[in-house]
């Protein structure tokens, strides 16, 4: 019976220690969005988002199911690439270069730009692979002990798989599996983590752990976070996007950014009523 | 319902029948002389299938050298890099199917006037190989490519969210978890060939060899083609052998079709 009341506690402190320093405007933007629509083939999935997204910040995109909010995640490391006929209008740019401009490498942009996925994506290999395969694709020579201890200590995991990293990756749990995936990521050295809904299929204890771990890794790393929980996006992130799926003239559902702003501003008080008809728990 | 069980029963009934008389047949000749000794025209009491047993090892290895390395590839490039649903994957997509289809008699003919004839490479071990090749070529391709698309979609995207190629990621992800299915379908697909005689005489195996095959441009001879031998020949001595050769045939096919069993129950469930 504790146990629920133990992470609420928890995440109450992260948020409280995390809400006080943030800057009302992003003055250092680690992406701008500009008017950015995602296509596949004639539909539209997004259309017309623009928005920056802070060095060091945690920025959550929410909204309901449909509203385009994962595919505008896949646009921020071209995963969006690897579906046939989709395409992207707009730009997308990291540090002022656009991603989508032809002399750019998607796989320099995927080095860049890790990602966590939905269903923890372990490679059916040994705990210690998994978190050496990014280096190893990536050119690494040599022992990699030292990296995979550090990412795994950095993603919380090491204490519970030091003994164990020979072993298969599907040995864990899903928990462990995410904070894996996690651990797989930064070792490649990312500047930004995009995960897309990372806590979808966990219990509330390894969800708890990984949005601890979301702050703590927040301090090196641009984090965003696609979520249908809304909790979730209130306890950990410092700004918030409110995506919603509309109608257009013709009747075709396409995907629409409402609001976007400081996480405790948008939550206490949006300025659009769709924002707070979403949030209130009215819709979707 | 009595209908199918009775349908169900003619299979299996038929199977033991043949199994149980081959085995009482043969059961004389069923000793190590069997493996030790070459076949022999004069004296069928001690004579052996050795060299058909060789001949098979043989020719069954090269055919695995080769078709295993070009059907995976082929496997992978229509997997993973081939444009999905272009109208050139779908006719050759179309053609695959078919040519496991194709009776291997076809595949003799085609052996015969490419290999035999036109390479010159006569009546040897290696043009054997290349056919059998070709004939289990589609069904290898078949196989991998299941494999490879039961490997789940997160595997590779995870990899590629890594920086790691396409390439990279076939040969790093998606490979190595679809080998299981890849050994399961090249080891059903190698015993087909192992069982085939059709396109060998064709091709000229020799079916009578007191020599085993000592390179691939070796005359041959391999069981099927043995047994076929030796049950056109009169003589009960013969028959005897005939039976205690088919035995050994089959036990090798059942143990093949074993490993590939044990192999895909050894490994399902990953995802």
């Amino acid at each position: 019976m504790n146990q629920p009341n133990e992470i609420t506690m928890h995440l109450d402190h992260s948020l409280s220690a995390r809400g006080a320093s943030i800057p009302p405007e992003t003055s250092d933007p680690v992406f701008t969005l500009d008017n950015v629509s995602v296509l596949y083939g004639d539909y539209s999935a997004i259309r017309n988002v623009t928005l920056p997204i802070g060095r060091n910040e945690i920025t959550a995109f929410i909204g309901p199911s449909g509203c385009g909010k994962s595919t505008l995640l896949r646009s921020f490391n071209r995963m969006n690439d690897l579906i046939p006929g989709a395409h992207l209008t707009g730009t997308v740019a990291y540090h002022g270069t656009d991603i989508y401009g032809p002399n750019v490498d998607p796989i320099e942009v995927r080095r860049k730009v890790g990602m966590v996925f939905q269903k923890p994506n372990v490679f059916p290999k040994s705990i210690y692979e998994n978190v050496a395969y990014g280096p190893k694709v990536n050119g690494a020579k040599g022992n990699l002990d030292d990296l995979v201890e550090e990412c795994l200590s950095r993603a919380a995991l090491w204490n519970e798989v030091k003994d164990d990293l020979k072993k298969s990756a599907y040995a864990l749990s899903g928990g462990q599996q995410q904070r894996l995936v996690i651990a797989r990521c930064i070792a490649v050295k990312p500047e930004v983590i995009l995960m897309d809904e990372p806590c979808a299929s966990l219990d509330p204890l390894a969800t708890a752990k990984i949005e601890d771990l979301m702050v703590e890794l927040a301090s090196d790393y641009t984090i965003i976070i696609v979520t249908h929980n809304m909790q979730q996006a209130a306890r950990v992130s410092d700004r918030t996007a409110f995506f919603t799926a509309e109608l257009d003239d013709n009747g075709i559902r396409h995907g629409r950014l409402v609001e976007f702003g400081r996480t405790r501003e948008l939550f206490s008080s949006p300025t659009d009523p769709r924002t707070e008809d979403y949030i209130s728990g009215r819709f979707g | 319902m009595w209908l199918l069980f009775v349908s169900l029963a003619i299979g299996v009934f038929t199977l033991v029948v043949l199994l149980t008389y081959v085995t009482i047949k043969g059961w004389p000749r069923l000793d190590i002389r069997l493996f030790t000794n070459m076949p022999s025209v004069r004296d069928p009491e001690n004579a052996g299938a050795q060299s058909a047993i060789t001949g098979t090892l043989w020719v069954i290895s090269f055919t695995a050298l080769v078709a295993l390395p070009t059907g995976v590839m082929a496997a992978l490039y229509l997997e993973e890099f081939a444009r999905p649903n272009s109208r050139s994957q779908r006719f050759i997509e179309v053609n695959i199917q078919n040519l496991a289809a194709v009776p291997s008699i076809v595949y003799g003919i085609l052996g015969l006037a490419v290999f035999a004839r036109a390479l010159a490479l006569g009546q040897s071990v290696i043009t054997a190989a290349l056919t059998l090749a070709l004939l289990v070529l589609p069904v290898i391709i078949i196989s991998t490519r299941e494999a490879l698309r039961a490997v789940p979609r997160n595997i590779r995207d995870g990899s590629l969210a890594l920086g790691a190629t396409e390439w990279q990621t076939a040969y790093r992800q998606t490979l190595p978890a679809a080998i299981p299915g890849i050994a399961t379908g090249t080891i059903l697909a190698l015993s087909r060939a192992i069982g085939e005689a059709a396109p060998l005489l064709l091709l000229g195996a020799v079916s009578f060899i007191t020599f085993n095959p000592d390179g691939v441009l070796s005359d041959y001879t391999t069981l099927p083609i043995q047994i076929f031998n030796w049950t056109k020949d009169s003589r009960e001595e013969f028959q005897v052998l005939a039976a205690a050769t088919i035995v050994v045939l089959l036990l090798i096919l059942l143990a093949m079709n074993f490993v590939a069993i044990w192999i895909r129950n050894k490994t399902q469930k990953r995802w």
